[in-house]
């Protein structure tokens, strides 16, 4: 697209949405809508939009039926936080306090300076270098709302934040901002279909020696539409974990752009995908800096694609000169389940420091012929056979959700989808 | 001979004589071919223009659809945009300010024969000396015990300067000569495959190539001919200011073989200069192609002054069934590296394979890989990338895999590593992954890491210096791709690998 014609997409799509010119969200969104206009939204030819065309999150107008809205962590003893329609729903909420947190919601938080002045819009800025996030840009500017989550201590439990869809044509931009203090602790969770279109950021800043876990289940609607950024930054000792499960949906790209700054931190971020059908692109684009010594990162994304489904992987890790001692691994494979599917991968590596392991490994390929034949030999059935062959294949990506609650919620959830995509 | 006292005992390997030892070990230090040659030289104009592209036609006696077809190529050209996509960081290139066709004076009346061939021309080629079996070869000297020949093609600036073993290969079948003989001796093969592989306008480098290239290598393997020798090319750049651009066409017909060798040096310049070859090979029926190089152009000094702007487009087209070919580089030269010799596998069961070693030490950058493009069904590729950083230098290697929903029952394997010596340099991976079936397997594994301390240590304890052990343990990081070479070039590659090397530690 030429730069005439992103800017023209750009008007289209703003037209008529408005944000809160006065006080810090003022000048942060006020900020956020000047690099959107440098930027325009991005086009087909853009080398980070190479397999994900971005016309259907250009569009200006959004319209889907979206299926009866299927809420996951039902079994999780959660502090649960509802947005229906992109609006926080205080009639389904709990009672937003929390020991150890505090929460507000971004459309309360107008005028008093707020903490999260030193968040919001801060880090997706600094996640604009190397490569434009027009979409991110977007999002800080025109969130209808969010939450701004100050973690003090450790969490007494996870909060859970579940979106509900009433109308079919609620194009939903969310901006929420997390600030764990030195060794606080929280685990977030997101799930349900928040309307056709949703735009998400995700800003967490994770102070020395606190730890961030992030479990999200995006499904399960056919024509719902998904486009989520996450940018942490992670301080000495901290951990970041961040899990997706994608199931269904047409179009979902999920960006994390991780900056791991402090020595001795750790960032994983994982996914798994199930996807049916032609209409189906599954996009998980991310990107891991290390600015600091001895630091871990792990990527680990797996996708099961039938029926034409697309599945898109874009991973990098940066280490920067002085990253010594960074220890990075990424794995992207997928497997397809018959000759129409496609998983098109581009795994990079940057690295200007010479004391580093780093590697990235990518496959793609059909179910193993001999395993399935092993399992048909001692009496499973073939669509057991393959059903757990599939499991066993997403087990290492599930691996990395550390609660097993969790865990098993998704598992569950990727079994039901088997049993219904059996053809 | 006091050289002789100092060598350590070193098992010669079958093919490798120990004079190629000699000369390899007293290379040792800089970049050992950074002499010029004073010669007579005759140019064309500065700069680059309409006149310029009918005058290379003119002095190559082209007829005139060769030259009609520069032209067109000259034209797409100038409405193009230099790419910069790749990790290279050098100056805007004027393109105006190269000679675009140099040629020695003696070359007027092209010689008949090796005997006519100027003295300088050949004292060049033998001060060269790599390998020293081909230099041989060269000056006319056959070795009657000499196992292995390699019949040479070699380009000097602009000029094909001589061709060795015509007439045994022409028994053969097998036509070697540079491409501007082949324009007026075999237009009509020329006609039938120039410019199908790599199009007229297919990239800026190649099409500016397509308008400008002076000459190159020609060669056919007719039907069932297995070529009675190895064939290579040297290519020189001598003169100052002067681009290089050659054209290499190499055409292997129904269940032929051969192996093609390509070696390259230049003058130590203060200035940049510009290289950007195009290389074709067209592969039928059961016929398989080797093609080796072993890229040595002047890399610039310490602080990246100088050296040879490498901009190279090389593809093979497996266009018959069970075809076969395989790349081989080593790539220790150029300021500049842009590089991506491609496969495209359009034959059923047809067969790519890359093996690439690229060093970059100092201030040189490479941005070097390679394609495979999979468009029949069982067809099978294989990718195995060693880089190597060290100074400031900067290493990228950049490939891309494509399963074409066609292309069932396929195959690849790929496999990058990097090495980084010293925290100055950098060393990255930019592979594009594409699979559009689900019978076809892909695998892409890629590591980075540093020179093994326990093993540098176990270097060391043997009594090693720091840059022996280096050179070691990095051509130990390279074997898979060093037993890949023919014998020829293996032990040379060897070499290089630790001369290239040289100042990196410590």
């Amino acid at each position: 697209m030429l730069a005439q014609a992103k800017l023209d997409a750009l008007s289209a799509r703003i037209a008529g949405l408005h944000f809160p010119s006065t006080g810090w969200q003022g000048k942060a969104r006020g900020a956020a809508l000047e690099r959107l206009t440098a930027m325009g939204l991005p086009g087909r030819r853009d080398e980070y939009w190479r397999y994900t065309d971005p016309a259907k999150l250009n569009a200006a107008q959004v319209r889907a039926d979206l299926n009866a809205s299927d809420i996951a962590f039902q079994e999780t003893d959660a502090l649960r936080i509802v947005f229906t329609d992109g609006v926080f729903d205080a009639e389904f909420s709990d009672d937003l306090t929390l020991s150890g947190v505090e929460i507000t919601r971004l459309a309360d938080a107008v005028t008093d300076l707020h903490w999260a002045a030193e968040i919001y819009g801060v880090l997706e800025e600094r996640g604009q270098k190397p490569v434009l996030r027009p979409f991110a840009a977007l999002a800080t500017a025109f969130a209808t709302d969010g939450l701004l989550i100050r973690v003090t201590g450790k969490a007494e439990r996870p909060i859970s934040i579940v979106y509900r869809s009433l109308s079919d044509t609620s194009d939903v931009m969310l901006h929420h901002c997390v600030k764990l203090e030195e060794g606080a602790e929280v685990t977030l969770l997101e799930t349900g279909d928040a309307g056709p279109r949703l735009l998400t950021n995700l800003e967490v800043d994770v102070a020395p020696s606190a730890r961030f876990h992030h479990v999200r289940a995006q499904g399960r609607s056919h024509q719902r539409m998904v486009n989520t950024h996450i940018f942490a930054r992670v301080a000495d000792e901290a951990l970041f974990k961040s899990f997706t499960a994608s199931i269904n949906g047409v179009l979902t790209r999920n960006e994390a752009v991780l900056d791991i700054v402090g020595d001795d931190a750790v960032a994983h971020v994982a996914g798994v995908t199930v996807g049916d059908g032609p209409d189906f692109l599954n996009d998980d684009t991310v990107f891991i800096t290390h600015a600091a010594e001895r630091c871990e990162s792990r990527q680990v994304f797996k996708k099961v694609l039938k029926n034409g489904a697309t599945g898109v992987f874009q991973g990098k890790i940066l280490v920067k000169p002085g990253a010594q001692k960074t220890d990075g691994y990424q794995i992207s494979q997928s497997l397809l389940l018959d000759g129409d599917s496609q998983f098109l991968a581009k795994p990079e590596l940057e690295i200007y420091a010479d004391d580093v392991k780093c590697s990235h490994g990518s496959t793609s390929g059909a179910i193993d012929e001999t395993a399935l034949f092993y399992l048909r030999s001692r009496g499973v059935p073939q669509r057991r056979a393959q059903s757990l062959l599939v499991l066993a294949f997403l087990a290492e990506a599930l691996a990395e959700i550390e609660d097993e609650t969790l865990a098993e919620d998704l598992q569950l959830r990727l079994e039901s989808w088997l049993d219904r995509h059996e053809d | 001979m006091a050289l002789e006292d100092t060598l350590p005992e070193i098992e010669v390997r079958e093919g490798v004589d120990r004079e190629t030892i000699e000369t390899v070990q007293a290379m040792a230090g800089k970049y050992k071919y950074g002499w010029d040659t004073e010669i007579e030289m005759e140019f064309a104009p500065k700069g680059l223009n309409e006149d310029i592209v009918r005058l290379i036609s003119a002095k190559n006696d082209e007829p005139e659809w060769m030259t009609e077809w520069r032209l067109q190529a000259y034209r797409r050209w100038v409405e193009m945009a230099e790419p910069k996509w790749a990790m290279l960081n050098y100056p805007e290139i004027d393109y105006q300010d190269i000679y675009y066709y140099a040629k020695p004076k003696s070359m007027e009346v092209k010689p008949k024969s090796l005997e006519e061939v100027d003295p300088k021309l050949l004292a060049t080629y033998e001060k060269l000396g790599i390998p020293l079996k081909e230099q041989a070869l060269l000056a006319g000297v056959e070795g009657a015990d000499e196992p292995r020949r390699v019949a040479v093609d070699a380009v000097f600036d602009s000029v094909s300067v001589g061709t060795t073993f015509k007439a045994e290969l022409a028994k053969a079948g097998v036509i070697f000569c540079s491409i501007s003989e082949a324009i007026r001796e075999y237009p009509e093969l020329v006609k039938k495959y120039l410019g199908t592989v790599v199009p007229q306008s297919d990239n800026y480098f190649a099409t500016l190539n397509s308008a400008v290239f002076s000459d190159g290598s020609f060669v056919y393997i007719p039907e069932g001919v297995k070529c009675p020798m190895e064939l290579s090319t040297y290519f020189r750049i001598n003169a100052e200011n002067t681009g290089q651009f050659e054209r290499t066409l190499i055409i292997a017909d129904k269940g032929s073989y051969v192996s093609y060798l390509e070696g390259c040096t230049a003058p130590k310049r203060d200035t940049n200069q510009l290289h950007a070859a195009v290389v074709e090979l067209v592969i039928l029926e059961d016929a398989e192609i080797k093609y080796s190089t072993v890229q040595n152009w002047f890399p610039g000094d310490e602080e990246g002054k100088g050296g040879i702007y490498n901009f190279v487009t090389k593809r093979a087209d497996c266009r018959g069934d069970r075809a076969k070919v395989m790349w081989t580089q080593v790539e220790t030269g150029s300021a500049i590296t842009w590089k991506y010799p491609s496969c495209i596998l359009r034959g059923e069961a047809s067969q790519g394979e890359f093996y690439s070693i690229a060093i970059a030490n100092n201030a040189q950058q490479a941005d070097t890989g390679t394609k495979m493009i999979h468009l029949g069904k069982n067809t099978r590729s294989r990718i195995v990338s060693k880089g190597i950083s060290a100074g400031k230098a900067q290493n990228t290697y950049r490939g891309q895999v494509t399963m074409h929903p066609r292309a069932q029952n396929s195959r690849n394997y790929t496999q990058c590593d990097s090495l980084l010596i010293g925290d100055k340099c950098g060393a990255h991976t930019v592979p594009y992954i594409e699979v559009k079936n689900n019978s076809s397997r892909v695998e892409h594994e890629a590591t980075t890491s540093k020179v093994d301390d326990d093993q540098l240590f176990y270097c060391r304890s043997r009594g090693m210096d720091e840059e022996e052990a280096v050179a070691l343990v990095v051509n130990g990081f390279c074997k898979e791709v060093l037993q890949a070479l023919p014998m020829e070039f293996a032990m040379e590659a060897q070499a290089l690998v630790a001369i290239s090397l040289e100042g990196s530690v410590g």
